[in-house]
């Protein structure tokens, strides 16, 4: 259990507390400059905040009224920094190594090249961090962080640096990786997306306050303000794939382009969810249809974002004409229709 | 017209400037025969110089980074009050005049200087000894490493420093095993122009240290003795110089190229 409260870290006026269990993953997410890294960063012992606590289970960290503050390399955290930060003069099994003082120094190579190869890099174990590509360099940063047995994982936009084909990837190994570890882990990410593709849960952050926390499908259907659901951009449910049906955690089913299988996150644009009456006939056999009920109605600008609750919450963004030809209000049952082209599928 | 005659002006400057300081270089190795240098060489007197001007070079530039390297990560990583002053201080003997140089180090830890008295009293008596000569040369050639670090320490990118901290490392195991690597171009750097300048310590030495044979005449010292009397001597040591001087120049070439590249 990792807690942390926190009032004005480093250059922005951070206010946030936040709590997080053994094997949960929180994302704090936001747009740039909102503190996202400074709270990483205050909970690594990297930047002192001005008041505030960060315990991990039993050991305290920093405590400004106690007047305790430990530096960071007697914090046990893993941190995977945004670039990395691999120490470029060494190997990447040195760089694996490098935590690993109280290993025998006979042993610590064979132990580096273990993490290395569960991270599936075992074979670029002698290669200088030049010669690896983003996607390995990021599997190096995290062999590394591990390699310390932290009590805490902390990422700071731990794909940000891959490009989009090493993404998805990076993304399921990053979510096996934080399984397995079982210790409390926060994530920082600009991206809705990945935030709720990695994340347990999602804590947004606007100019240094936690604004909304919960998942990200809450947080999709039930944003506590135009910010948030402007933030939350795409609609993210999980199922299991069977090829190009996905049975939806909760109930219902919808068909995908491409075939998959086993665990899944869909992804979907809320502006290619459309809605219809509930008893209106399926039109085409490529489109969706998933029985709903309207949670809230928001308008964002020119357009109105319509929270539903069904299986899983859902949003859909629409014109305000479908909201009066549909008279669309919170209570009442539709359908959310939406082509199987527009899902993206990614691995759980 | 100024169009058209632009490349051959700018072509007879650099061959200019190039014979200009090329000239007396090439001159101190065809003003006599290679066979009476080499042989100029062979005398005790200048086979003493050269070996005290290596020796005491050696001794200030081990100083000069094993003090000097610490002092410039603190220089380029701490912020505190004064800390400009500081750096203008340390850097001050880079513009001091040798000769100034020299007499400063006198009144310091000369007999009757600032604390050359405690060093008396400690059984320490400087001029007249070779130590004489490692502190002038670790006075007038450190600044020039303490910048070269300053700066190497200075560019680092602080995520590597900061990982080696949540890594478990504490501050001198990220000094020595991460901010001392990834420095190390400019390490090489400054320690090779304080070994250059080191050398080449002429004014400071003779006004601190004396002149005395064997005990503090450096090469320098000695081809300035033997110009009058031995031009072939005078000569002889200063080919040595310049072969010394060129290998220094070649390698910070070298590291400043494989930095680069990377």
């Amino acid at each position: 259990m990792l807690r942390a409260e926190l009032r004005g870290a480093g250059p922005i006026a951070v206010d946030a507390d936040l709590a997080v269990e053994r094997g949960r993953c929180l994302a704090l997410a936001g747009p740039s400059g909102a503190g996202k890294t400074s709270v990483l960063r205050a909970i690594a012992g990297l930047a002192r905040p001005r008041e505030g606590s960060v315990a991990c289970g039993e050991a305290v960290w920093l405590d400004t009224r106690r007047g305790i503050d430990l530096a960071p390399d007697r914090r046990r955290v893993g941190m995977v920094f945004q670039d990395h930060a691999l120490f470029d003069h060494m190997s990447a099994w040195r760089n694996v190594a490098y935590p690993l003082i109280d290993v025998p120094k006979a042993h610590r190579r064979e132990r580096a090249v273990e993490l290395l190869e569960r991270l599936g890099v075992g074979d670029r174990a002698d290669a200088p961090p030049a010669e690896l590509s983003g996607g390995e360099r990021q599997r190096v940063a995290l062999a590394r962080a591990l390699a310390r047995d932290p009590d805490v994982l902390l990422l700071d936009e731990p794909l940000a640096s891959l490009d989009a084909r090493t993404r998805t990837h990076a993304a399921a190994l990053l979510a096996a990786t934080l399984r397995d570890a079982d210790v409390p882990a926060v994530l920082v990410t600009h991206d809705f997306a990945e935030a709720a593709q990695l994340a347990d849960e999602v804590a947004v952050l606007a100019g240094g306050m936690i604004v909304q926390r919960g998942t990200a499908g809450e947080l999709a259907a039930r944003p506590a303000s135009a910010f948030v659901a402007d933030f939350t951009g795409a609609v993210v449910l999980t199922g299991t794939a069977d090829g190009t049906t996905i049975h939806i955690d909760g109930g219902g089913e919808v068909t995908v382009a491409e075939p998959a299988s086993g665990p899944v996150a869909i992804t979907l644009h809320p502006w290619d969810v459309t809605l219809d009456a509930p008893a209106a006939a399926a039109t085409g056999s490529a489109r969706n249809r998933l029985p709903a009920r309207v949670a809230s109605v928001t308008a964002v600008g020119s357009r109105v974002r319509v929270g539903l609750d069904a299986a899983q919450p859902l949003v859909a963004e629409v014109t305000p004409e479908a909201v009066a030809a549909l008279g669309l209000a919170p209570g009442r049952e539709v359908a959310a229709v939406f082509k199987a082209s527009a899902l993206r599928v990614v691995a759980r | 017209m100024t169009e058209r005659l632009f490349p051959y002006a700018v072509a007879a400057a650099t061959a200019v400037a190039v014979a200009f300081l090329a000239l007396p270089v090439v001159a101190i190795f065809t003003h006599s025969s290679p066979g009476r240098l080499v042989s100029a060489l062979g005398d005790a007197s200048a086979r003493d110089a050269l070996r005290l001007s290596l020796e005491t070079a050696a001794i200030a530039v081990a100083i000069v980074v094993l003090v000097g390297t610490p002092a410039a990560w603190l220089l380029a990583t701490r912020r505190f009050p004064g800390r400009t002053l500081v750096i203008t201080l340390v850097e001050l003997p880079l513009v001091l005049p040798p000769a100034v140089a020299g007499l400063a180090l006198l009144v310091a830890f000369g007999p009757d200087g600032l604390v050359g008295g405690g060093l008396e009293d400690a059984g320490i008596v400087l001029p007249l000894h070779t130590a004489a000569v490692v502190v002038a040369l670790v006075f007038v050639a450190a600044p020039f490493h303490l910048r070269q670090a300053q700066a190497a320490f200075a560019s680092l990118d602080p995520g590597p420093l900061e990982a080696s901290r949540t890594l478990g490392a504490g501050p001198a195991r990220t000094f020595l095993r991460v901010a001392v690597p990834a420095a190390r171009g400019g390490l090489v750097t400054g320690a090779a122009l304080a070994l250059a300048r080191a050398l080449g310590e002429f004014g400071a030495t003779l006004m601190f240290a004396g002149s005395l044979r064997g005990v503090t005449r450096t090469a320098s010292l000695a081809i300035y003795d033997r110009f009058g009397t031995d031009i072939d001597g005078a000569l002889a040591l200063s080919a040595v110089l310049v072969a010394a001087a060129a290998a220094l120049l070649v390698t910070v070439r070298l590291v400043g190229e494989r930095r680069a590249a990377r």
